[in-house]
C-alpha cells in the first residue's frame, strides 16, 4: 500500500522548503524574452539550469522552447564565464541567426561575479560579424527572489535598454505581467476593438502557442520587435498588470545587483510615461478599473461588445451565486495570480480562507487586504509558503475548493478536495496554456469552472446522483 | 548542414558515409540547446527512487523544483521519495555560508519523517561558496542515527554521466553495512531498473517464477536497508548500463559478485535477461522455468502484436534517448514491429555502444551523440521518419513537425519492459503512428 506523509501540524516551522511553491528566476527572465521577436535567450549558467526550464515550460507550453545554455564547465566556474559566454553568443548567432540575444544569469554566474553587461561589451567590440543583434541582459540570481522577480526583471532590462525618448504619440504601453497566451491574444484583441495603439511587453502569445509547421522554425514568429519596445518613451501612457510585481522582498538581500524597478517604472521616471498601475483585470471589479482606464487614456467609450459581455457575466452571476456562496476556497501560486484571484472569489462570494504563496515581497497580505472589501481583513495571506504547507493547512481545515496551478493536485486527491486548475503551471492536462483569466471573457470562463466544479463535486457525491442543478 | 554548429560535426555521422568514430562523451558546446542536464540530475535520477530515504537538495529552490516527483519511480511503500526538499538558499547564506541551515533543515526534516536515510545533494552553488557538506552530514549522521550521505553533485563538474558515478559512489557507501545477514541461495540485485510505472515488479515477478531470489533493487522501489544487504547477492544483473556497470564493477572487485549486462525492452532482450540468469546459476530446472515462461508469454503476446505489426510494417522511426544501451533495445523492438530505424542518438552514448548501433542499422540511419532541437528536427525531416521516440523534450518537436512520439524516458507512465511492456509498446506507437490527426498537419 501506498503510504501517505505523515500528518504534520501546519504551524510547525521547517528551515527546509517542501515543494516549493515558486520557481527560479532564470524560468521567468526566460518567459519574458520569449516575447520579444527573434529573440534567443542564453541562460549563463550551468547546464542544468537551462535544460530544467525548458523542460518545466514545454510542460505547460507544449511547445519546442529553445533556451541556449553557457554551459559552464568547471574552468568557467574558477575562471569566470567570459570564454564561455562568447562562444555561447557566437554559436547561438550561428544557429539561429536572431535579431536579439537575451542573457540570463544564474546563481552560479552572479555568485562567481560574472559581469554579463562587460561581456557583451567586449563581444561587441572584438566581433568581426557586421550584422550583430540586439542584445539585453537580466541578473536572476534566484537566490534574491523567484521566477516573478526573474520575469520583471527581465521586463524592466528589455525596456532599460531599448525604449527611447522623444516625442509623445499616442499609443500606450502595456506591461500584461506573466499570463496565459490566450490571455495575451485576447488582450490584443480588446485594445483592437477600442481601437488604441499599443505595444505590448512581452508578447509571447506566438511565440510560445505556434500553430503547426511545414518546416521546423528555429526561431517561432511572434513577438514584439525591437523597434516598438523603441517606442515606449514615447507612449501617453503606460498600463501595469501586478501590484506587488518585483517589489520587496522578505530574505533581505545582501548585494544589489538587480534593477528593483518594473519597465513601467522606469518608463515614468525616464521619460514621463504616466503609468495606470491595476490588480489583473479578473472579475468584474477589476475588469471595470481596466476599462475605465481604457476610456480615460483613448477617450473613446467600451465597445459596446465588451459591454454586452459584461451584462452576460453578471446575469451569470446570478444563476450560479448560490452553488458557491460561502464556500471556502484556497488560493495559491504567484503573488499578483493570487492577489487578483482572490479579489474576483471575494466579489462572487466565496470565502477565500487561505492565500498563499511561495514569493517572497511581504506585501501579500496588504495588497488582499486592500482588494478584497468583502471579507478581505479574515483572509488568511500567506507569503514564503509551499505545497506541503498548504497540504498541512488543508488537513486542518478542510475547504472546499482550490484554485490554482496543477502542481496542488496531489493535495485535491489526497483529501478529496475539487480543484479548479489556473495559472502556471498546468502541467497534467492539455491546454493550460489557452486558459483565458483576463476581462469579462477570462472571468466568464473561471465563473463557469468555479460553479460547476462545485456542483460536479456534489453531483459526484451524491448517493443518486441528479439530472438537473 | 552548414548552419549546425561546427565544433559538432563529428558528433554526427550517417551510416554507409561516415567511417571515423563518433565523438562522444564531451561536455555540451557552450550556446547549444542541449537535451543533457547536469551533474546533479543524474546523480538525482538514480537515486530518487529510494522511497524510504530523505532527498534533501542543497542550493536555490530552482534545482529542487524542476525535480519534483518527475520520475515515473513507484514505490510499494514509503512515498517520502516524491517530495522535493530544498534549503532554498538566500542570498545571505550564499555570502555568508549555508551550513546551519542545511543542518537545521536535515534535523527537523529527520524528526519529522523518520527515513531510513538521507542523501543531500550539492548543487552548483554549494560547490562555489564552500559549505562543508560532508562535515554536516556527519555530524547528523552522529547525532540522528542514520546514514546522511552527502552526493557532491555540483552541476558544473562533468556531465550527467558523472552524476551516476557519483550517485553510485553513494550507494556504496550503503551496501555491505548490514553484516548480520545471509542470502538465500540463487539471489541477485537487479540494478539499473527505477521500476517506471511498475516495470520492477513485473521483473522481479519474473525471477520469482525461475526461483530466483531478489535481495536488492537499485533503485526500483528501492529501500535503505534492502541496499545495505545488497553485497550478500550472487549476482548482480544491470540494465541501463550507463548509470549503473560502475557499481556493478566495484562490487565485483570488492564483494566478488560477478554481474551480466542487460535489458528489458523488446522480446529477445526480455528473454536473454532471464535465460542468462538461468545460465549463470547453471541450474536446469530453472533454465526449464524460463522457457517455460518465456514460451507462455511469447504465445500468449505474438498473436496480440500482429494486428499492430500489419499497420506498422515499413514506418520509419527516430530514436533519441538518455543512454544508449536503451536506444539499441528499441532498434530491436521496433523491428519486431517491422518499423525501420532511421535516425538513432543518445545524450551519454560510449564509443562501443555507437558502433554496435552503426552495425545494427541500415545504411542511411543518422547516428548522433548530444544532440539538439535544430538537429534533430532536421534529421528527422531528412529521413522522412513517421515516428519519434525520446523525452519530454524532444515531444512538442515530433508534434509540431506532425510525426508520432512515444514517450521512453524517465517520466512515462506505461511500463514498456518485458512481455506486457512491449505490447503496451507497440500499442502506443500504433496510438500515435495511425492516428488520423497527422492528415491535417501534411
Ligand atoms: S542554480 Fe539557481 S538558476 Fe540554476 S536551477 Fe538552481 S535556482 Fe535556478
Ligand atoms: S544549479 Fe547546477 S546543479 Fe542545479 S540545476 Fe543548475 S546545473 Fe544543475
Amino acid at each position: 500500500m501506498f503510504e501517505n506523509a505523515p500528518i504534520i501540524k501546519s504551524t510547525k516551522e521547517f528551515t527546509a522548503t517542501r515543494n516549493a511553491c515558486k520557481l527560479c528566476a532564470p524560468l521567468g527572465a526566460s518567459v519574458a524574452f520569449k516575447g520579444i521577436r527573434g529573440c534567443v535567450p542564453i541562460i549563463h549558467g550551468s547546464q542544468g539550469c537551462a535544460t530544467y526550464i525548458r523542460r518545466y515550460l514545454i510542460s505547460h507550453f507544449k511547445e519546442p522552447v529553445d533556451i541556449a545554455s553557457s554551459n559552464f564547465t568547471e574552468e568557467a566556474t574558477v575562471f569566470g564565464g567570459g570564454a564561455n559566454c562568447d562562444r555561447a553568443i557566437t554559436n547561438v548567432i550561428g544557429q539561429y541567426n536572431p535579431e536579439v540575444v537575451a542573457l540570463t544569469t544564474t546563481c552560479l554566474s552572479e555568485t562567481i561575479g560574472d559581469d554579463v553587461k562587460m561581456y557583451i561589451h567586449d563581444y561587441k567590440k572584438n566581433s568581426e560579424l557586421k550584422d550583430l543583434p540586439a542584445f539585453v541582459t537580466a541578473s536572476t540570481p534566484s537566490y534574491q527572489g523567484s521566477h516573478m522577480d526573474g520575469f520583471h526583471e527581465a521586463v524592466g532590462a528589455a525596456i532599460k535598454a531599448f525604449a527611447k525618448g522623444g516625442e509623445k504619440g499616442t499609443h500606450i504601453n502595456i506591461f500584461p505581467g506573466f499570463v496565459s497566451t490566450e490571455d495575451l491574444r485576447q488582450l490584443k484583441y480588446l485594445l483592437s476593438d477600442f481601437g488604441i495603439e499599443f505595444v505590448m511587453l512581452p508578447d509571447y502569445s506566438e511565440t510560445l502557442d505556434n500553430p503547426i509547421w511545414n518546416t521546423y522554425k528555429r526561431i517561432p514568429e511572434g513577438g514584439t520587435p525591437v523597434s516598438a519596445i523603441e517606442t515606449c518613451g514615447r507612449a501617453a501612457a503606460s498600463i501595469e498588470f501586478g501590484t506587488i510585481l518585483n517589489s520587496g522582498a522578505l530574505s533581505g538581500r545582501v548585494k544589489n545587483t538587480k534593477l528593483s524597478a518594473t519597465g513601467a517604472e522606469y518608463l515614468e521616471k525616464e521619460f514621463e510615461v504616466k503609468n495606470y498601475r491595476m490588480p489583473l483585470p479578473i472579475g468584474v471589479k477589476n475588469t471595470d478599473r481596466f476599462f475605465n482606464v481604457l476610456e480615460e487614456i483613448s477617450g473613446k467609450e467600451m465597445p459596446i461588445r465588451y459591454l454586452t459581455e459584461r451584462g452576460r457575466l453578471i446575469d451569470s452571476y446570478a444563476d450560479g451565486h448560490k452553488y458557491i456562496f460561502g464556500k471556502k476556497a484556497v488560493v495559491y501560486g504567484e503573488e499578483d495570480f493570487v492577489v487578483a484571484m482572490t479579489t474576483f472569489l471575494d466579489e462572487i462570494g466565496v470565502e477565500v480562507v487561505l492565500a498563499a504563496t511561495g514569493g517572497e515581497s511581504g506585501n501579500l497580505e496588504d495588497q488582499i487586504r486592500a482588494n478584497c472589501p468583502e471579507r478581505g481583513e479574515q483572509i488568511l495571506a500567506k507569503n514564503m509558503f509551499d505545497y506541503e504547507k498548504i497540504r498541512e493547512w488543508c488537513q486542518e481545515n478542510k475547504p472546499d475548493l482550490l484554485v490554482g496551478n496543477s502542481k496542488a493536485y496531489y493535495i485535491a486527491r489526497e483529501l478529496d478536495i475539487p480543484i479548479v486548475r489556473c495559472g502556471f503551471p498546468i502541467h497534467d492536462r492539455i491546454g493550460g496554456q489557452r486558459i483565458k483569466h483576463l476581462g469579462y471573457a477570462g472571468t466568464q470562463d473561471l465563473f463557469d469552472q468555479v460553479v460547476n466544479t462545485m456542483i460536479q463535486y456534489k453531483q459526484d457525491h451524491s448517493p443518486v446522483g441528479y439530472k438537473y442543478m | 548542414m552548414d548552419a549546425f554548429i561546427n565544433d559538432r560535426q563529428n558528433s554526427i555521422l550517417t551510416k554507409g558515409k561516415d567511417n571515423a568514430a563518433i565523438a562522444c562523451g564531451k561536455a555540451s558546446v557552450a550556446g547549444s540547446v542541449s537535451q543533457r542536464a547536469c551533474v546533479f540530475c543524474g546523480s538525482r535520477v538514480v537515486l530518487y527512487p529510494i522511497a524510504d530515504a530523505l532527498h534533501l537538495i542543497h542550493g536555490p529552490v530552482g534545482c529542487a523544483a524542476y525535480t519534483w516527483d518527475i520520475r515515473g519511480s513507484l514505490s510499494s511503500g514509503p512515498q517520502i521519495h516524491r517530495l522535493s526538499f530544498t534549503t532554498d538558499l538566500k542570498e545571505k547564506e550564499v555570502v555568508f555560508g549555508g551550513e546551519e541551515r542545511l543542518y537545521k533543515a536535515l534535523i527537523s526534516l529527520i524528526d519529522t519523517y523518520k527515513p531510513k536515510g538521507a542523501f543531500v545533494y550539492a548543487t552548483c552553488i554549494v560547490g562555489v561558496i564552500g559549505d562543508d557538506v560532508e562535515a554536516v552530514c556527519r555530524r547528523v549522521t552522529r547525532e540522528k542515527g542514520i546514514d546522511v550521505i552527502p552526493v557532491m553533485s555540483e552541476g558544473f563538474n562533468g556531465t550527467k554521466k558523472d552524476g551516476y558515478k557519483i550517485a553510485c559512489g553513494a550507494l556504496s557507501k550503503l551496501i555491505g553495512t548490514d553484516t548480520s545477514f545471509e542470502a538465500p541461495e540463487h539471489s541477485i540485485n537487479i540494478l539499473g531498473d527505477f521500476n517506471l510505472a511498475g516495470e520492477l515488479w513485473m521483473l522481479a515477478e519474473y525471477y520469482k517464477k525461475m526461483g530466483v531470489n531478489l535481495v536488492a533493487a537499485m533503485t526500483g522501489d528501492g529501500r535503505v536497508d534492502d541496499i545495505r544487504k545488497a553485497h550478500k547477492a550472487q549476482l548482480n544483473v544491470v540494465q541501463c548500463s550507463g548509470s549503473m556497470i560502475g557499481l556493478a564493477k566495484e562490487m565485483k572487485e570488492k564483494y566478488g559478485i560477478p554481474f551480466m549486462k542487460v535489458s528489458y525492452f523488446g522480446i529477445e532482450d526480455m528473454s536473454d535477461a532471464l535465460y542468462e540468469v538461468a545460465k549463470f546459476f547453471k541450474s536446469e530446472e530453472m533454465m526449464e522455468k524460463a522457457r517455460k515462461l518465456v514460451t507462455e508469454e511469447i504465445s500468449k503476446l505474438l498473436p496480440q502484436l500482429a494486428q499492430y505489426r500489419e499497420k506498422l510494417e515499413g514506418k520509419k522511426a527516430a530514436i533519441y534517448v538518455g543512454g544508449a544501451f536503451k536506444a539499441i533495445s528499441l532498434v530491436k523492438a521496433l523491428r519486431l514491429l517491422g518499423m525501420k530505424t532511421v535516425v538513432v542518438g543518445s545524450q551519454t552514448g560510449n564509443v562501443d555502444d555507437y558502433n554496435l548501433l552503426k552495425d545494427m542499422c541500415d545504411d542511411g540511419t543518422i547516428i548522433c551523440d548530444d544532440s539538439n532541437p535544430n538537429e534533430l528536427s532536421e534529421f528527422v525531416k531528412q529521413t522522412g521518419a513517421d515516428l519519434f521516440i525520446g523525452g519530454v523534450k524532444e515531444r512538442p518537436i515530433a508534434y509540431k513537425l506532425g510525426l508520432g512520439f512515444c514517450d521512453h524516458n524517465h517520466e512515462r507512465k506505461e511500463a514498456l519492459a518485458g512481455y506486457e511492456g512491449m505490447l503496451n509498446f507497440a500499442k502506443e506507437v500504433y496510438a500515435s503512428v495511425c492516428s488520423p490527426v497527422w492528415q491535417f498537419m501534411k
